[in-house]
């Protein structure tokens, strides 16, 4: 099987970076449901 | 989010993972390995796709950008943003890949020919949009800029289409159009080709329902402020 190293290189880098960009979107996500909380918060008071 | 928006992204997400994990089986247990290239030839059959969507995404910006200027309407903001997010970071995974492929094939990672050169020329025009958008002081400044950009930089997408018909250049031609991929390869690639439009539809989705959600954020703590 030659050349198989950039075979795996190539699909391990679609991977990393899909997974990461989902990561990055579900920190986001967590970090503007804090800051809505938030407001709704100080709206209530 | 209400039950309607929650039922069709686990629809979309369960036929997704599906379509993956089938394309993944075709790439590597199904489709026969070309005799040419070898293994390394599998790398095209996500390459593609990859590039088929940057191209998707960059259309939809287009589309989006001009409804934004047209209506005024935040959602056709954060639709065109978020296009541009999920093309630019497909379009790198294009640039990416293509070496990869190249190295093994031609013996060399890079070359300035038409079809790579316009490739990174479009990589530039949407981080260009990007930056905009990250630089401008006022939301509606940035929306209003960036969707000029977004109209106006699509016009590279058919160039890069187009290049490797118009000059002779080192990159393969459309093989799939000429009908020169036999029947496996061709199912493979489509299957593929599915599995990331899918993506590119949820990534948006989530992507786009953020960026509304931190526009409403803002709006808010302006109001406050006052």
């Amino acid at each position: 099987m030659e050349n198989l190293g950039y075979l795996l290189a190539a699909y391990t880098v679609i991977w990393a970076v899909v997974f990461g960009y989902i990561l990055y979107m579900q920190r986001k996500q967590r970090r503007l449901q804090r800051q809505t909380d938030m407001l709704k918060e100080s709206a209530d008071k | 989010m209400n039950s309607n928006h929650t039922l069709r992204n686990s629809i979309l997400w369960g036929l997704g993972f599906a379509l993956m994990i089938a394309a993944l089986y075709m790439v590597f247990v199904y489709v026969p390995t070309e005799k040419h290239t070898g293994v390394v030839q599998r790398i095209f059959y996500f390459h593609v796709p990859v590039a088929w969507v940057s191209f998707l995404a960059f259309f939809i910006t287009f589309l989006a950008s001009i409804f934004y200027l047209w209506k005024r309407e935040i959602k056709w903001d954060a639709i065109a943003c978020a296009s541009v997010e999920v093309g630019v970071i497909f379009t790198t995974l294009v640039l990416i890949t293509g070496p990869i492929w190249a190295k093994p094939v031609w013996g060399i990672w890079w070359t300035w020919d038409a079809r790579l050169t316009t490739s990174l020329v479009l990589w530039l025009i949407y981080i260009a949009y990007l930056l905009v958008r990250s630089f401008a002081t006022e939301p509606t400044r940035a929306a209003r800029y960036s969707a000029v950009i977004g109209i106006v930089g699509f016009v590279d997408v058919p160039i890069v289409f187009i290049t490797v018909n118009l000059w002779r250049t080192q990159h393969p031609t459309a093989i799939i159009f000429e009908g020169g991929l036999a029947p496996p390869m061709l199912m493979t690639l489509l299957v593929c080709i599915a599995a990331f439009t899918v993506l590119y539809i949820l990534l948006v989705i989530q992507s786009a329902g953020l960026k509304t959600m931190e526009a409403d954020i803002k709006r808010l703590r302006s109001m406050k402020a006052e």
